[in-house]
């Protein structure tokens, strides 16, 4: 007995003895639901007429999840979970912090209202092709980038949901995607083998791909180990990966081609995904490091704010115009992750709350006007100010808040933006920002003048389809930009928590080696 | 051992990416195929090469008692190889289903998404 009593004891410094409440479950329930949701829908390829209530059901399920994860991570502190019972830095870890969950969340939502707007858009042909399973399969890939606590895992879920876009950005086969695709698969592939190389490169150094582990051990190391290589190279795998200059030429090249829903749901969540691998490891694993690069950081981050709304500037196909619109919001969390400040890193992560939103709405309303009159060409839209008003007023509200003007949510986290650039004695930034907020509102302003004021040159268009499925996913995702901005107490606090999580790890070290843990 | 393996990794690594600068997607192809080998390479080579033997605790005691060859870079490159396997697969049919359909396999002649002086959108009414 005595003999029991002792291997009990040494067990406890391997394993986690105590069975996983059900309640914290919920750390793995946004990813583990839609992949057994993708892999369900994978079964029943045939029964299409089923893909999208379950995996509308699948989502709103992983919504939920998200919803009271988030709750118990703004409640109780960060909430980890450890696979296989080995206790870390041996088991993987997933880690959910305020920065991972509430990014988890407005990502959910964005699947879900691109799953409602894909019943129109997506026929019985896109349906066969796996466009639900895809869906699925890429929103657990993102969930599980968000959530993952460890660095290797990381890597793994990137090309969960990398796989997945590929196979999303080619369904359809026509040429111009065969194109698009062939540069995007390409490039991001050659963008995530970077980073596999500089995570190899930090076993090495580190023997941990725990990142609680790298996290309180990076101190021991900055005399021997490269680290600001290491660094270096987060920053070119993680830049290629959210589109900033000069890696970004991948996006404009493929993010039109595809189905309107797909398009948007990339503008949306994929390049976010980017900048969220960016604070996690830049911020919280190499602050010093982070310190070095500021200066190119910077630079970057203006380079891509003025080019990628400048390539917006000289685009006819509203689809193109999004595209290199998403690029300069890139180039404004990039801003923020330049500062480094709390204000700074604030308003990056409440912009990339709001860019989630408002660029996969702008994107639906693409698609809307497309479907409407039947083009994206800046030169035959017109006239939907007179025949659609709802149209209309969904677009004012959405080039508002895309080029942060109020009542609109883009205004406040350029607000933080600016004011911490000028904090920080870099005006040069502020003024970056503020240019670009001009430059969007030329680009998207001419777009409002052109399409829908414009008046009609011949007969209005006359659609069969109704765009009621349309209104119903772009009134979902215009309410938050309107409340958020009318009201952004919450969201800026929300904001503020995720980005003390990230510049003072202890918290999040502590949830993940509890006191008693091997050292 | 570790120099020699890191000379050959950085020959892995030069000839990927001279074969990735070309036009040709076939030649990238091939590029992307040797990088990725040269990335597992690397991970093998990080977790330091050692002639001992397998981590198996023998009968009776508890914990290793002699030092062991590392086993994590083996699961992490296997699961890279599996990965870079199924996109490298995924790469060669998109691949050859483009040259099929655009009738090139020059970068250059690949500008059905993005083709050359387009218009520039309307100035007024």
């Amino acid at each position: 007995m005595a003999q029991n009593a002792a291997e009990a004891a040494d067990l406890a410094h391997a394993l986690v003895l105590a069975p996983t409440s059900a309640a914290d479950w919920v750390v793995v329930a946004p990813v583990a639901i839609p992949i057994v949701a993708g892999a369900l829908l994978m079964m029943l390829r045939h029964e299409t007429r089923w893909h999208a209530g379950l995996a509308i059901g699948a989502l709103l399920a992983t919504f939920l999840s998200n919803v009271l994860l988030l709750h118990r991570v703004l409640t109780d502190g960060p909430l980890v979970m450890t696979m296989g019972r080995w206790l870390p830095p041996f088991g993987i870890s997933f880690a959910a912090d305020v920065l991972g969950a509430s990014l988890a969340l407005v990502a959910t939502l964005v699947a879900l209202v691109g799953a409602v707007y894909a019943i129109a858009d997506i026929g019985t042909v896109g349906r066969r092709y796996g466009f639900y399973p895809f869906l699925m399969l890429m929103m657990a890939g993102v969930g599980g980038a968000f959530l993952t606590g460890d660095i290797f895992n990381l890597y793994v879920w990137f090309e969960v949901f990398l796989i997945s876009s590929f196979g999303l950005l080619v369904l359809g086969s026509e040429h111009p995607q065969l194109d698009g695709t062939t540069k995007y698969a390409i490039l991001n592939l050659i963008g995530t083998t970077l980073f596999l190389i500089t995570v190899s490169l930090l076993y090495g150094a580190f023997g941990t791909l725990n990142m609680a582990d790298i996290a309180r051990k990076a101190g021991n190391f900055r005399e021997t180990a490269p680290l600001t290589t290491l660094a270096a190279l987060f920053l070119l795998a993680f830049g290629m990966k959210a589109a900033a200059f000069p890696v970004n030429f991948w996006l404009p090249a493929s993010y039109h081609t595809p189905r309107i829903v797909t398009a948007a749901l990339f503008g949306g969540v994929l390049t976010k995904v980017g900048v969220y691998a960016l604070l996690r490891t830049l911020v919280m694993l190499f602050p010093l490091e982070r310190d070095m690069l500021s200066c190119l950081i910077a630079w970057g981050a203006a380079a891509t704010m003025i080019i990628g709304i400048m390539g917006a500037l000289a685009q006819t196909d509203i689809r193109r115009v999004l595209g290199f619109v998403v690029i300069s919001g890139v180039g404004v969390m990039l801003a923020g992750l330049a500062l480094g400040t709390a204000e700074g890193l604030s308003g990056t992560i409440f912009y990339a709350f709001h860019s989630m939103i408002v660029m996969t709405a702008l994107y639906l309303l693409a698609g809307v006007m497309n479907g409407l009159a039947g083009d994206y060409s800046l030169r035959s839209l017109s006239g939907f100010y007179a025949s659609h008003p709802l149209v209309a007023a969904f677009a004012l509200l959405l080039m508002l808040a895309a080029a942060g003007l109020p009542p609109a949510s883009g205004l406040w986290p350029k607000v933080l933006l600016v004011r911490a650039a000028i904090d920080t004695g870099w005006p040069w930034l502020a003024f970056a920002i503020l240019a670009t907020g001009l430059l969007t509102t030329l680009a998207l302003g001419r777009m409002f003048l052109l399409a829908i004021w414009r008046m009609p040159s011949g007969p209005a268009p006359v659609s069969a389809i109704s765009p009621r499925l349309g209104y119903i996913a772009l009134g979902v995702l215009a309410l938050p930009v309107l409340l958020i901005g009318l009201y952004p107490e919450p969201v800026i606090a929300v904001a503020e928590r995720a980005a003390a999580g990230i510049l003072d790890s202890s918290t999040y070290i502590g949830s993940v080696f509890p006191e008693g843990a091997v050292q | 051992m570790e120099p020699v393996l890191a000379a050959v990794i950085g020959l892995f690594y030069a000839v990927s990416i001279y074969l990735m600068l070309s036009k040709h997607i076939i030649r990238i192809l091939l590029g992307v195929a040797i990088f990725s080998n040269a990335v597992n390479l690397t991970i093998f080579t990080a977790g330091r090469i050692v002639r001992e033997v397998p981590p198996i605790i023998p009968e009776g005691l508890e914990v290793l008692d002699k030092v062991a060859a590392n086993p994590l870079p083996q699961a992490l490159i296997l699961t890279a190889i599996v990965i870079s396997f199924s996109f490298f697969a995924f790469l060669l049919v998109l691949a050859f289903r483009a040259y099929q359909d655009l009738d090139t396999d020059d970068t250059d002649g690949m500008r059905l998404a993005e083709p050359k002086g387009e218009d520039l959108p309307p100035l007024g009414y």
